[in-house]
């Protein structure tokens, strides 16, 4: 079914782009961009409709990549009911978001040149890799795309490379995911040691096989792994700084595909971790506490892409919850209607910061819902989304974890139904803030182009009613656990939670403005805590980087390299050329002098022989 | 009729290679240190004759026929060079021709 025509399209229009983009028109590197990732849309869905029910993968196996001892490791792809949901999310959602960008990124050309092109190169590798990602039948293929999509992440974060504040954020999302990666190929090497492949079909089914504690070992590195992707504690702080990159590559890379590859790869896994409770547990309790962690943080910023960069960490969270509780096919539900209306939220922002001109700061908006109503009212779909209203995307999904997770531990339910509350209001507040009272900035605004609020349209379609896509049902074969049972009491609770938060957004931003900050006044140093972000980059800062940067430099550099390894290279500099000076007087240019030395040289060797030998017989 | 000792054959080849060896280093005519290398190319041949005589060999001559040829082709070069030299800098002091050093 040439699978591999799905990632390698995208990755032509990289190639097409990054070498020809800087003599094309903006139109015509627009449209190699966007066609190549419709055309994967659309072959994906042909391979999938061709592919029938799908009870079993279905892979292809293209070549044999490395072979050594025991190690055969093909390059595999393959596709089941979760790559299914996976690939059309990602090229369905990533086709509006190439869409939408060509009006976002209309205007780029300024300091950095040819940044047009550029930024379409980078999304269309982007693409490749996710795709890669997605479709890998091995661990190894799927930690290539895992580690492109970070480079693609990387390069799209400093995408102003003329801006210090990108640049230092992109270094630091490539740092910070290091260290989950560390753990993401020790667990790799882990499983080639224990199963000796990396087939997933292969690992799966021995897996129950293996004893306990290798499995959580290898569960719990493959959390790091994911915890350093999906931007999980305590690795979630390179998502929030982000953010300095361009809005369309936050909505696809930081919101909607990119950071949900750790759900992924934990659900993919699941024939690992059903053997492995601890490490279920594990991923349940940072799933749990990362999610109210962050939302607490995200009630009290004041720029609007930043608010949804923390409520991104703190649903990533949910997810985690969904997959730790056994109910992975949750996660994957909700992870599909989060990029749905999580990517509407990002591309609604940006499409607010497009109509003002680049101001991201909520304390200059205001009074925008008639002056850029597409977006309002898509926004609105999206938030009330989020906000888990009764039957629009996000309530179904939410619900679905947050029952599981009321069958696992109840505490859990409860903190992620305050969670939801918190998240309910932080997005209302910003929507409120935005969209109502009076305009409080000094640019004029202007809708954006319909190339922009289209996708938006589409997208606030897919929140309202993508919760009718029941991937539960349609991944219940795949999963080990059914469909979970619904709890009407508890989801009264949790819509409850959620409407109350609209409410107390509304009574705090429309209804009496002063109230909020009389209100942060009066918690101040609860308020100073959390809009500062617990100083938790402040207490890396002290905690980890000055120690590794210190200890660098006093030992690794002045030490070890500065003394023992310069010493060691100048001095074997300094000797050769002490001998040279020596030498170098033999070298005198006269023919005679030469032929003496080579006399003498005879001389003494005949000499040597007939004295120590005695003599050739 | 008395036969020639071998020592003495031996000791008329080293002789001459003395000869060469110091002609070599002590004249700066290029001519007469050229001359001086033909000089010592003989004395060996005449060493492997020697042997080849006294050992009843044919290897000995086969060396020194080899050791003529290079030794006209040697000449032939060499000449050429000497020429190409005193073309160029109308000496043929050896001691001059150090171009090469520095």
């Amino acid at each position: 079914m040439q699978l591999w025509l799905i990632p390698i399209l995208p990755l032509a229009g990289f190639f097409i782009n990054g070498v020809f983009g800087r003599r094309f028109s903006k139109s015509l590197v627009s449209t190699v961009a966007v066609g190549s990732v419709v055309l994967a849309f659309a072959w994906a869905l042909r391979v999938i409709l061709a592919l029938g029910d799908l009870n079993s993968a279905y892979t292809e196996h293209y070549f044999t990549w490395i072979q050594s001892g025991f190690v055969n490791i093909g390059c595999d792809m393959a596709v089941d009911r979760l790559t299914v949901v996976m690939l059309m999310v990602v090229t369905g959602i990533g086709s509006l978001i190439h869409i939408y960008a060509i009006g976002y990124m209309a205007h780029e050309h300024g300091p950095n040149f040819g940044g047009f092109y550029r930024f379409f190169a980078y999304l269309n590798l982007f693409m490749f890799f996710m795709l890669t990602l997605v479709l890998a039948a091995n661990f190894l293929l799927l930690f290539v795309g895992w580690e492109g999509v970070g480079l693609c992440s990387y390069l799209l974060i400093g995408f102003y490379f003329d801006k210090k504040f990108a640049t230092n954020a992109g270094n630091k999302a490539f740092i910070v995911n290091r260290i989950g990666d560390f753990g993401f190929s020790l667990a790799i090497f882990l499983i080639m040691v224990n199963f000796k492949s990396l087939d997933f079909a292969t690992v799966f089914q021995q897996a129950p096989g293996a004893s306990e504690a290798t499995l959580t070992t290898i569960g719990l590195l493959l959390l790091v792994g994911a915890c350093g992707k999906s931007a999980q504690l305590p690795l979630y702080v390179w998502l929030p700084d982000a953010m300095a990159g361009p809005t369309p590559v936050s909505a696809l890379i930081h919101a909607a595909t990119m950071v949900t590859a750790g759900v992924y790869m934990c659900a993919r896994s699941w024939p690992i971790y059903v053997h492995a409770p601890e490490a279920m547990h594990a991923i349940a309790l940072i799933g749990i506490a990362t999610a109210f962690f962050a939302a607490t943080i995200g009630l009290a910023q004041n720029d609007i892409k930043k608010v949804f960069a923390y409520s991104t960490v703190s649903q990533l969270g949910y997810m985690f919850v969904g997959v730790g509780c056994g109910a992975f096919s949750a996660g994957i539900y909700h992870l599909m209607t989060h990029a749905f209306f999580k990517a509407l939220l990002f591309l609604g922002s940006g499409s607010v910061i497009h109509a003002l001109s680049g101001e991201q700061d909520l304390r200059n908006m205001g009074g925008l819902r008639t002056k850029i109503p597409w977006t309002f009212w898509t926004m609105l779909c999206a938030a009330l989304a989020i906000s888990g209203f009764p039957f629009t995307s996000g309530f179904f999904s939410k619900d679905a974890i947050l029952i599981a997770a009321h069958g696992y531990a109840p505490w859990m339910f409860w903190l992620g139904v305050v969670t939801a509350g918190m998240t309910a209001f932080y997005v209302f507040r910003a929507m409120f803030l935005a969209f109502f009272g009076t305009y409080r900035g000094r640019e004029h605004p202007h809708e954006s182009p319909p190339v922009m609020y289209l996708p938006l349209v589409v997208l606030a379609a897919l929140s309202l009613g993508g919760g009718f896509i029941k991937i539960p049902v349609f991944l219940d074969k795949f999963f080990p656990t059914g469909e979970v049972p619904e709890d009407s009491t508890l989801m009264a609770i949790s819509v409850a939670f959620g409407l109350g938060g609209i409410a107390l957004a509304y009574l705090m931003y429309v209804l009496k403005p002063s109230m909020a900050d009389s209100f942060a006044d009066s918690v101040k140093g609860l308020y100073t805590l959390v809009y500062n972000k617990y100083f938790v980059d402040e207490i890396y800062d002290a905690a980890v980087v000055r120690p590794v940067v210190g200890g660098s430099r006093a030992v690794l550099w002045k030490t070890v390299d500065a003394g023992f390894i310069d010493g060691m290279v100048n001095g074997v500099g300094t000797l050769s050329r002490g001998v040279g000076d020596v030498l170098r007087r033999m070298q005198s240019g006269n023919i005679r002098s030469y032929a003496s030395w080579v006399l003498l040289g005879c001389v003494t060797v005949i000499g040597a022989v007939l004295f120590f030998l005695g003599g050739v017989r | 009729m008395a036969e020639v000792p071998v020592s003495w054959f031996l000791t008329l080849s080293a002789v001459l290679f003395v000869l060469g060896v110091s002609g070599f280093l002590f004249r700066r005519n290029i001519i007469t240190v050229f001359m001086s290398i033909e000089l010592m190319l003989n004395a060996v041949n005449l060493t492997f004759i020697t042997f080849a005589y006294q050992l009843k060999q044919v290897n000995g001559h086969l060396f020194a026929f080899f050791v003529m040829v290079v030794a006209a082709a040697e000449a032939t070069v060499g000449l050429a060079i000497i020429l190409t030299v005193f073309k160029n800098r109308s000496t043929l002091n050896i001691d001059d021709v150090n171009s090469m050093k520095n």
